[in-house]
């Protein structure tokens, strides 16, 4: 069959729930995808989301509305996200869900066959559609066979164990490919595209130990970034309150739990103390994630209440009944089981904090545009939606409803954009050869450092500084150290040498975007003086922490006047340095008010 | 006192085309440790027992979770993944093997391409007009949905095909899990109108008719989809397939 050279060609990278929606969405729409990945896309983060995907079908009773949802959505995001944003998204939300239903998503149903909804934090309404405890595997698995469907018909073409390298610019400094990798033959390829989609997704591995995937390392953010790419709110780091510590990951224990019921707790003078709910009386243990973390954090660092005086508290679904639990939280349970080796049916989970989501990312329009004409970004790796806080379950959603946005804009631009000059061959193969030469040097080092234990030490400096709390005077010391770490990069020496799938070689290239990734991270947290959302920091006087008259530490407040602005991070290419200045964005639809937990919310 | 170690034997190859061999390593031991934890503490210091400075091991792994399904090899001759291959609950020294029913990359990595081929030619997904709004999607039986949900879970990690006896150079068989998965969409609502499509594929070489009810595949899945009660229904599927197919034309 005759090739069709009139069809668009768009570059999908990352096939995630938002990268394969887009992907959807463009071969609708008659484009030709190409669709880049680390993994079979079966096998993306998406798939580790458990707890569920906020709608508002208001089924239970409740007389949830679409305004609610939004108000949750803003409130909960301490006022930093596009207002406009968020309204499209909650409004689309319903549709959304029965399409995955149509596509065969296997949703935990009522009796009589409808969907279920179930509580999560920073909602009042029941609003959260799931399935089981695995709602991303299932989305992802539903969006997975849709392209599947899409690939037999010719129009997408997989890249499966690719790595994305950097885009590729014409003079005008316009988008018109990238280069990529194989990862299993090492060779190194330039592709052309009318539109690039970056839907790489979050970078927790920038913190080592975290709740994400080893592939979420926000390697490709970074390396845009460095190419000429805003990031927006990378401060924003979301800290999962209910985690399973472990040196290789941290493993995610959903906020389903709570939603479900569990209830969180230390001892205290010989009993139980159930602090969330002390706490915070209004909401008790469904307050929103930063609340959570920042309350389970005070208890065990700065009280010594943690169990058996570790960094643990308790996470207790004992009191459930246990078939209950089965159908509602089946498969994460099992994972507790099989991790630790202890029965959560039977006895209280030890859980604590750990890196989880990040609100910022590439900066981008409401339609998913980057400032790079012809780049696009969709999903965790762009930040709109959360502003300084991200509900639990609104990721699905922004995953999902970032991919219908990007994919219909990626062909709107391949029609109808002002693309400038093609490129040509020679441009193409120059930008290659770079990439080449630049993996060639990296092969043949021979220093004395481990690429995985400086790895190892980053995501220390990350948690010692730039983590639940921060002050000035730690994130001075954070850049400095992360300064020396990237000089420690050029020492690195390989012992792996190989022509075939060279995984040593492809993560000290990934280390280094994400060490600068890191220091956008750090700059960012470090100019924003005020306490928002995730971003907690503490008041510093001459240089030393405050406490108040009853030894608690003082945060600095909330300053919409200085600080209602979304950070823009540019990269310095001669110091290598991030940049850090600050735009408006649109909040007139609901006027910021104080953010309180403990009482109930007022609109 | 000497620090606690573990013992791995781990049969390495360079590439798809070169010979094996076996290297070994020791891992400081700590509790809670799993074989895909103990790799990574190999590619910080990839220096075997006879301090030989080597390669790290490669092989695949994302979620460590055990729900993206890349992490599987043969762990002391058994196909599982590797994060929730917990030291403590297996027998030292630990024996780590690339599954080699499918061509074997480098070290432990695996070329898993005809499962997702074979989902292909079973035709798994539904047969939607778009992903557009079309009002309302049908009610379903709780029960039934509850079925889905567990074969839903299938993470395509091949230990059922690596497990299996009529998986090989021998036959077709495009193996449980794909199979399987045909049952899955026969279940939904919507996927119910290309079952005849489905069956029919199930009919033909590599199908239904390869599997010679060895009941392994059930043993290793290890998300305990009940592999072979599935396929038992899709045989009885199948076989009534067939009588329609002679009875319609």
């Amino acid at each position: 069959m005759a090739k069709d050279m009139t069809k668009k060609k768009i570059i999908i990278v990352g096939g995630g729930i938002s990268g394969l929606l887009a992907a959807i969405k463009v071969c609708e729409l008659g484009g030709e995808v190409l669709l880049f990945s680390y993994c079979p896309v079966k096998r993306s983060h998406s798939l580790c989301a458990q707890g569920g995907i906020n709608a508002c079908m208001d089924t239970k009773g409740e007389h949830d509305s679409v305004y609610e949802h939004f108000d949750d959505t803003v409130y909960g995001g301490d006022f930093l996200a596009d207002q406009i944003a968020v309204k499209g998204m909650v409004e689309a939300a319903p549709k959304l869900i029965k399409m995955f239903d149509r596509m065969g998503v296997p949703f935990t149903r009522t009796p009589e066959g409808v969907l279920d909804l179930r509580n999560f934090g920073g909602q009042k309404n029941k609003r959260t559609c799931f399935a089981g405890s695995t709602t991303g595997q299932q989305i992802l698995y539903a969006l997975d066979e849709q392209v599947r469907r899409w690939e037999v018909k010719g129009s997408v073409k997989k890249y499966e164990f690719w790595e994305f390298i950097k885009i590729v610019k014409n003079k005008e400094g316009i988008c018109r490919g990238i280069i990529a990798q194989s990862m299993n033959t090492m060779k190194i390829e330039a592709f052309r595209a009318d539109t690039v989609i970056l839907a790489t997704g979050g970078p927790g591995q920038v913190f080592g130990r975290c709740t994400a995937s080893t592939i979420c390392n926000g390697s490709a953010v970074s390396a845009v970034y460095q190419q000429g790419a805003e990031i927006a709110n990378p401060e924003f780091i979301q800290i999962h309150p209910t985690a399973i510590p472990g040196s290789d990951k941290n493993r995610l224990m959903s906020e389903a739990c709570r939603g479900e019921g569990g209830r969180v707790w230390v001892y205290k003078d010989g009993k139980p103390w159930y602090f969330l709910e002390e706490m915070y009386p209004a909401y008790g243990n469904l307050v929103p994630r930063d609340i959570a973390s920042r309350a389970i954090y005070k208890v065990c660092v700065h009280m010594g209440l943690g169990i058996n005086g570790e960094n643990r508290v308790y996470l207790d679904l004992s009191h459930i009944p246990a078939d209950y639990l089965e159908r509602k939280l089946g498969g994460i349970l099992e994972m507790y089981s099989e991790f630790v080796g202890k029965d959560p049916r039977k006895v209280p989970m030890e859980i604590f904090p750990s890196v989880h989501y990040s609100m910022g990312g590439i900066w981008v329009d409401r339609k998913h545009n980057t400032n790079i004409p012809g780049l696009m970004a969709s999903g965790e790796c762009d930040y709109q939606y959360h502003g300084a806080n991200r509900l639990g379950a609104n990721s699905l959603l922004s995953a999902a409803y970032s991919g219908t946005i990007s994919g219909p804009e990626a062909m709107n631009w391949a029609k109808n954009g002002n693309k400038g000059s093609e490129i040509s061959d020679a441009e193409l193969e120059a930008a290659r050869a770079e990439v080449q030469e630049e993996y060639d040097r990296i092969v043949n080092m021979s220093g004395e450092e481990n690429a995985h234990k400086l790895h190892h030490e980053m995501g220390d400096i990350m948690y010692k500084y730039v983590a639940i709390e921060r002050d000035n005077n730690g994130l001075d010391q954070g850049l400095i150290e992360l300064k020396k770490l990237l000089k420690r990069w050029d020492n690195i020496g390989l012992t792996d040498h190989s022509k075939t799938a060279n995984q040593e070689a492809m993560f000290v290239r990934q280390l280094r975007n994400m060490i600068l990734y890191a220091m956008a991270i750090t700059k960012s947290a470090r100019m924003r003086d005020e306490s928002r959302g995730a971003h907690a920091k503490i008041k510093l006087e001459n240089g030393q922490q405050v406490h108040d008259a009853d030894g608690e530490l003082v945060f600095m407040p909330r300053d919409d006047k200085n600080f209602m602005f979304t950070s823009i991070v540019n990269y310095d290419p001669k110091t290598e340095e991030p940049v850090v200045t600050y735009r408006e964005f649109d909040h007139s639809l609901i006027k910021p008010r104080p953010r309180s937990y403990a009482v109930a919310k007022k609109e | 006192m000497a620090e606690k170690k573990v013992r791995f034997v781990i049969e390495r190859q360079d590439s798809p085309e070169s010979q094996p061999y076996t290297q070994e390593f020791d891992v400081d031991y700590r509790p809670g440790l799993n074989v895909v934890a103990a790799l990574m503490e190999i590619q910080k210091n990839p220096v075997t027992v006879d301090g030989k400075k080597v390669a790290p091991v490669v092989w695949e792994c994302n979620c460590l979770e055990k729900v993206c399904g890349a992490c599987m090899m043969v762990i002391n001759g058994r196909a599982r993944q590797a994060c929730c291959a917990l030291v403590d609950e297996i027998e030292q020294p630990i024996h780590l093997a690339p599954a080699r029913t499918f061509p074997v990359i480098r070290d432990l990595l695996i070329d898993r391409t005809r499962m997702f081929e074979a989902l292909k030619k079973i035709q798994g997904w539904v047969e939607l007009d778009g992903s557009w709004d079309v009002k309302d999607a049908p009610i379903q039986n709780p029960y039934t949905a509850q079925t889905a949900y567990e074969i839903s879970h299938c993470m395509t990690c091949g230990c059922c095909l690596e497990a299996c006896p009529n998986v090989g150079p021998q036959s077709d068989f495009i193996g449980p899990a794909p199979t399987v998965q045909a049952y899955l969409f026969n279940l939904h609502p919507l996927g119910k109108f290309d079952k005849p499509k489905r069956l029919n594929a199930l009919m033909e070489k590599g199908g239904i008719t390869s599997c010679g009810n060895s009941q392994n595949c059930v043993e290793v899945c290890p998300k305990f989809i009940k592999l072979t009660t599935y396929l038992a229904q899709l045989n009885r599927d199948v076989n009534i397939q067939a009588l329609k197919n002679i009875f319609n034309n």
